[in-house]
Order: structure tokens, then C-alpha cells, then sequence
């Protein structure tokens, strides 16, 4: 059964929407945060509505709104979405007030969008949609279930299937995990990234929603193949073995991925991981990286995603993203992410 | 044709016990575990009861050999989680393709809460313990990690029926043979935020709740975790294990009706109800009991109600709410009445609906007043709806 990509909608650091050439001149900025580049919402939302939404749900409804005006689509079956850290606006509101008010005269609204879910279901109420609806919250695999989910369901019947990674970034949340030593110190441009050869990373966050379908689209960009994911692998071994595992059940082989796109995040310490991936599994493919354009954060495998699409439809691979170029046409991508060690996947994207 | 999939381990806790035996023993005895605020200091402490589970942080840890606290949510959730494996009898489970899906609203908030209270004074305090398992994974990964499983990890977060929802991914992935065994429900713990949260929206009951009744006033706050373990046809047989009950339908609709509120008709639970049916293959007649999501607020339990008038007209089966019991346990609420579900069918129970005394005059029916005891009990529906209009309904059969 094959599944295709009809239709995607990205708000990311980068100028992601909209009639743009695909990363042709990327963003450049100093510092250890990326923060987005946010559309004119009027566009997408009903400016009563816009209002009452948090910047992640204004996020999340114009890039599903994005997904189906592309795939030509009023209202898809079924919504799922991930977010690691869902509704943090919100949540940090309504805790600073609590705690401000000493528990009294409290406004219910941000927390009733303070739950992971309001993304999702936001974007089902201003679509009327009433099947199903999913939210996935686990870390770095949370964009991930969310595709497997729909994968799955896309084996049992025909449906359109809106599927999306969802996270932001705020002044709470970026000053908490600074003091947990995550971050690289405020100097490095962001398109420098991975020649920094420092410690830490540069935060980031976005928003992508795909309509996907086994129905191929007038607009279809790709076909997903398969995904996996992998939790607390004990070494480096254990995740090469995992990889080709992967495409072996696939009936491939590595010198059947045309490009790897790798989750490389410009951590000195941690980086080795991709390298030691792309070398030793794939030496004869073409290398590509995304998170000096995203940042890093639990649901770039979303970004990726889309970045994977576009090099698909578009039969060519941004200089920005290329770091090891080889004369294959790409064709078979597969984007390799991990974070923080814990948490690694594989989502395989081929030509359609 | 979807394969069978088997209920074989049950563990859960909650305000009326910290063990199947013990919630049994509660509902026998008719004992509501809806209470003062002893948990944490708030301006609510003598006015709003709550259904709080009765062990403090200290003496859950010490019960669960934890050198010190984690998160409540992550303890209550290891403990029920260790009670599900056990009762299942698997002995070689790391011999399998084992899964552990989650499910929570709050994760580790009831200690980022405390964080914030020294954070907000000044942005370079606040001890970052406290906050290091905020997301909803890391509660997940802490009861995995104590389980020792890791080859599908994941956690769900749709509000109040996200434990249900984690039992029916856990269906499907073993029905698709992803997986063979998973240990799937959720957790929460009573917090400071949802509390405060709920009060705001002012659908929290001054008085011991009183879910379907005409005099409802709104929901008490409860805490607690529900796990289940399921395992495919192939793994009951290769290891003789005993079936509880099996996971025959199960529906995920939404709403789309308002953020919080449920739409009068009940659209979303009447969709819910109707294909978790469908998929059960068996008719509104075959239904023996409903454990009802009933939360206790006007317009849950109105909406709720009126759904279940439109789907099964003059022949309501038994139904009622256990939150009367154990309070609304928000994420963990699907996964602890999964738990009741099974039991139902496997003592031939039908629970009571504490505290109900004067029927809904809109509905033609009433729910238990009474424990109902040797009943056959084949098929049972329970729903779980949450905010954002989620609805999930599923179907427990005797196996």
C-alpha cells in the first residue's frame, strides 16, 4: 500500500509558506534561539478566533489550514498530532497568575488551551471535522506515533489523514532548560552551526502538518515508505544494526538511499553519532542536515519531513542543506534524527 | 478479520484502593474515597473535596523501594502499571515484542508547581529536580525504564480520554503485529494547576459529587492510574495465560463542538458509542452495562445522557459512573475504569452510582443505585470524553 504526501504546511525560523524558492536564502541569525517566522494569520484563521489563540495554536491551525489548501481538501478523516511539550504559553500563564493570585480570581481561558490536545482539536473544531483525533506527548517520538498512527490507519481503509509536529518555544521554557546547560552561549549564527565545534545547541521550534493519503494527490510530493523509532539503544552498534534491520524489511539496502538527512544539531559531543551513521551505513550516499535552519527541538522530524518532500518534488537539494553531494538523483531519502541520545528515528521518503 | 486481543493483567489505583483487591472491597462495602485536600496547602483545602489517593509521596516511595520521590504521577503510575504485569502471569517478558503506552494531562506538573513558586521571584532559582520530568514522556519513560520496556514506548495526552485511547493503540498494534505484548492505561496526580484549573471554570462540586443526578453540581478532582495488559491470541496460548476479558470495539471521534463544552445532542459520544459497536460486531441489546464517563457537571452528564437515550432508546442497559468513587481522574480515568470494566465481567459485577437520588428528568432511565452482583456480564461499554471534544468509547467483552 503506498502513502502519499498530497499536500504540507510549514511555519518554521525559516520563510517556509507561501510562493518562495525552497531554502534559497536561509535566515541568518546570532544567538542560541530561533524562533518563527509566522504568516499574516488572517489568511488562515477567523481574526475572533486568532485572538484567543496561543502562538503554537495559531501555528498549528494556518499550517494544517496550509496541508489541506495544497492537497485541494475541505476537511480531511481524521486529524493526529504530536507535540512533545504541547500548549507551554498557556500553561506558563495560568500557573504565573495562580501563583501570583495566590489561587484567587483566576481566567480560565489559557487554561483551557494549556492541554497538549487544544492543537488538534482547534484544528477539528474550526473544520467541523468529528472523526478521529489524536495528540501524541512523548518527547522525541512524538511526531513520529503520530505518522505511525496514521500509517497504520491508512493500511485499514482509504482516508485523508491530516498528520502534524507542533512545538514552541517561550521565554519560560528557553530560560528553564538554559539553566540545564543545553544551550551553546548566545555568538553562533545559526548557519554556522555544525562548524561550531562547541558544546550544546540552539533551540528552535515550528510547526508542519501533512495531509497524506493513499490516494496520490494532483499535488503529491512523495510517498512515505515506512518509519521506526528506537528508545535508549545501548551503543553504536546497536543502532547501525537497527538501520539496516530497517531497510532490510524494507527489501533495501543502504546503497538504495540516495540522500540521508541527518539530525545533526552541531553539539560537539553528540554529533558523532550521525557521522559515525552516515560513514560506516551509508558511504555511497548523498548527506544532508536541517536543524541549523530549525533548531533543535522534539518534533523537528517534522521540518524534516518537509525539507525530505520538497527535495522529492523538486529533484534537486538545497546547497543549504547539502553537506556531501554525490551524482544521484534523489529519489530515496532517508532522514535519520536522535535526541539527547534516548530517542531515535527513521522516516524513509521515496519519489512519487 | 481483526485477531483477538486479550486483557490478561489489571492494576490500579485510586481514591478507594491501592490495589484490584482493595477497589473491590470499596465497592462492596459502598465506600467513596472523596475527601478533604490533605496533599498539598491551597486556599481550596476546606472547600472543595477531592478523590486523592491515600498514601503520601514519602510512603509511596518507600512502597514502590524508591531511594527517594519522583513525580506523584510516575509513582502512582508504577504501581499500578507493576501490579498489571504481575497479575498477568507473563514470565519471560523481555521474550517479546513488548510495548508501554501512557497516557497523561499533567505529567509532572504536581512538582514544576513548586518550582514556579520559587522561579517567579527570581529566574535563577527554583531546584531544577523539580522540574527535570515536567513532560508527559518523561513520567512514561520513568514507569517504562521501571518496567524494563523499551521497544515501543509512547505517551498520549487528549485530555480526559487518554487512557482509553492508549488501550485502543495498544489493540491496534498488536492486532496489526507490531507488537505482542503491551501494557497500556495512564496516570495522574492531583494538582495544584488543574485544580485551580477546573475551579476557575467553575465546574467543581463544593460537595461529594453526584454524577447523573438531577441536582449535579459539577465534578470532585480525583488522582490515580489504571493500567491493563494485552496480549495477542498467540502469546495467551504459547504461555497459558489467563484472559480476563477481550478488547472488542473501540471508537476515537471528536466533537467539534467547543473547546470545553459538549454539544447538547452529544454528537461526538453518540459517534463514539455507535462505531465502537459497530466494530464489536454485537447490538445495543448485547451491552450489559456502561461505565459512564459522568463526571458530574450539568453539561457532561446531560450531553452524555441524551447520547446514550438516542442510541439505545428504550433499552438502556445498567449504567453508571464510578467517579462518585474515585473522582474525576482526568488522564488516568480511562485506564482505572478499564480496569472496572474487566472486573465487572469477571465477578459479574455492575457497579453502584454513589450518592444518586433523583433521576435526569430529560432521560428515561436512571443508573444503579446499588452494587448489582451475580449478573452475567458479556459485553461492556465504557466512554471516556475529554476537552477539546475528544470522544473515545470502547467495548470490554468476556473473553
Amino acid at each position: 500500500m503506498a502513502v502519499y504526501i498530497n499536500g504540507i504546511g510549514t511555519i518554521s525560523p525559516q520563510v517556509t509558506f507561501g510562493d518562495v524558492p525552497f531554502l534559497e536564502a536561509p535566515k541568518d541569525v546570532t544567538g542560541n534561539r530561533l524562533t518563527c517566522i509566522e504568516p499574516e494569520y488572517t489568511g488562515w484563521i477567523d481574526p475572533k478566533a486568532i485572538r484567543r489563540m496561543s502562538r503554537v495554536i495559531r501555528m498549528g491551525v494556518a499550517s494544517a489550514g496550509m496541508a489541506l489548501k495544497e492537497a485541494g481538501l475541505d476537511k480531511p478523516d481524521a486529524i493526529i498530532t504530536g507535540t512533545a511539550f504541547g500548549c507551554l504559553e498557556d500553561t506558563g500563564i495560568f500557573l504565573t497568575k495562580m501563583i501570583e493570585n495566590n489561587e484567587h480570581a483566576l481566567n480560565p481561558t489559557p487554561f483551557i488551551q494549556s492541554t497538549h490536545n487544544t492543537i488538534g482539536s482547534q484544528v477539528a473544531l474550526l473544520l467541523q471535522c468529528q472523526g478521529y483525533n489524536q495528540t501524541y506527548s512523548h518527547r522525541a517520538f512524538s511526531f513520529e506515533h503520530a505518522l505511525l498512527d496514521a500509517l497504520m490507519m491508512l493500511e485499514e481503509k482509504p482516508l485523508s489523514v491530516l498528520v502534524g509536529g507542533v512545538d514552541e518555544v517561550t521565554d519560560h521554557s528557553f530560560s528553564i532548560m538554559n539553566r540545564f546547560g543545553l544551550y551553546k552561549d548566545d555568538s553562533v549564527s545559526n548557519l554556522n552551526l555544525l562548524e561550531s565545534k562547541t558544546n550544546g545547541i540552539i533551540q528552535g521550534e515550528g510547526s508542519s502538518y501533512f495531509l497524506i493519503s493513499s490516494e496520490k494527490g494532483s499535488n503529491a510530493y512523495a510517498r512515505i515508505s515506512n518509519l521506526a523509532t528506537l528508545y535508549k539503544p545501548v551503543d553504536g552498534t546497536e543502532i547501525q544494526k537497527w538501520i539496516k534491520t530497517f531497510l532490510m524489511n524494507q527489501s533495501l539496502s543502504s546503497n538504495d538511499v540516495d540522500l540521508i538527512l541527518l539530525g545533526s544539531n552541531g553539539d560537539v559531543t553528540k554529533d558523532s553519532v550521525y557521522s559515525e551513521v552516515a560513514s560506516s551505513v551509508f558511504p555511497n550516499a548523498a548527506v544532508g542536515v536541517f536543524k541549523h535552519l530549525c533548531g533543535e527541538y522534539q518534533t523537528s522530524n517534522a521540518f524534516a519531513m518537509w525539507v525530505a518532500s520538497k527535495i522529492l518534488k523538486d529533484g534537486s537539494i538545497p546547497s543549504t542543506v547539502l553537506k556531501k553531494k554525490t551524482n544521484q538523483n534523489p529519489e530515496r531519502i532517508l532522514i535519520y534524527n536522535q535526541h539527547l541520545g534516548h530517542h531515535h528515528s527513521l522516516i524513509l521518503l521515496e519519489s512519487c | 478479520m481483526r485477531s483477538l486481543i486479550h486483557i490478561t493483567g489489571l492494576g490500579v489505583v485510586s481514591a478507594i484502593g491501592n490495589s484490584v483487591d482493595e477497589t473491590l472491597q470499596a465497592f462492596e462495602k459502598g465506600t467513596s474515597g472523596i475527601g478533604p485536600i490533605t496533599l498539598f496547602p491551597s486556599i481550596h483545602q476546606n472547600q472543595l473535596p477531592v478523590g486523592e489517593v491515600k498514601l503520601t509521596n514519602e510512603a509511596l516511595a518507600s512502597m514502590l523501594g524508591l531511594q527517594q520521590p519522583i513525580t506523584r504521577t510516575a509513582m502512582l503510575g508504577i504501581l499500578a502499571a507493576r501490579q498489571a504485569v504481575k497479575d498477568s502471569g507473563i514470565k519471560n517478558l523481555n521474550s517479546f515484542r513488548v510495548g508501554f503506552i501512557s497516557a497523561t494531562t499533567v505529567g509532572g506538573m504536581d512538582r514544576t508547581e513548586n518550582f514556579f513558586i520559587d522561579y517567579l521571584k527570581d529566574k535563577t532559582t527554583g531546584n531544577l529536580d523539580d522540574v527535570v520530568h515536567h513532560e508527559c514522556g518523561s513520567t512514561t519513560e520513568l514507569i517504562a525504564d521501571d518496567l524494563g520496556i523499551k521497544d515501543f514506548i509512547s505517551t498520549i495526552n487528549t485530555a480526559c480520554s487518554s487512557s482509553v485511547n492508549s488501550i485502543i493503540l495498544g489493540s491496534r498494534l498488536i492486532d496489526k503485529g507490531r507488537l505482542d505484548v503491551v501494557v497500556a492505561g495512564g496516570t495522574d496526580a492531583l494538582t495544584k494547576f488543574t485544580l485551580n484549573g477546573f475551579n476557575s471554570l467553575m465546574i467543581l462540586d463544593k460537595e461529594p459529587c453526584r454524577p447523573f443526578d438531577a441536582s449535579r453540581s459539577g465534578l470532585n478532582l480525583g488522582e490515580g492510574a489504571g493500567f491493563v495488559v494485552l496480549v495477542s491470541d498467540r502469546v495467551l496460548k504459547q504461555e497459558s495465560l489467563k484472559s480476563h476479558a477481550v478488547v472488542s470495539g473501540y471508537a476515537n471521534t471528536n466533537d467539534a463542538y467547543h473547546q470545553t463544552a459538549s454539544s447538547p445532542e452529544g454528537r461526538g459520544s453518540f459517534a463514539a458509542m455507535q462505531q465502537a459497536l459497530e466494530m464489536s460486531n454485537i447490538s445495543i441489546r448485547d451491552i450489559d452495562y456502561i461505565n459512564l464517563h459522568g463526571t458530574g457537571t450539568q453539561n457532561n452528564d446531560s450531553s452524555e445522557g441524551t447520547a446514550i437515550q438516542r442510541l439505545f432508546g428504550d433499552e438502556v442497559p445498567k449504567v453508571s459512573s464510578t467517579k462518585a468513587f474515585t473522582g474525576h481522574t482526568l488522564g488516568a480515568s480511562g485506564g482505572i475504569e478499564a480496569v472496572f470494566s474487566v472486573l465487572a465481567i469477571q465477578k459479574g459485577w455492575a457497579f453502584p452510582n454513589l450518592r444518586f437520588k433523583t433521576q435526569i428528568p430529560e432521560l428515561n432511565y436512571k443508573p444503579l443505585q446499588e452494587l448489582r452482583k451475580g449478573l452475567t456480564i458479556n459485553h461492556v461499554l465504557s466512554n471516556s470524553f475529554g476537552f477539546g471534544g475528544n470522544c473515545s468509547s470502547i467495548v470490554f467483552s468476556k473473553g
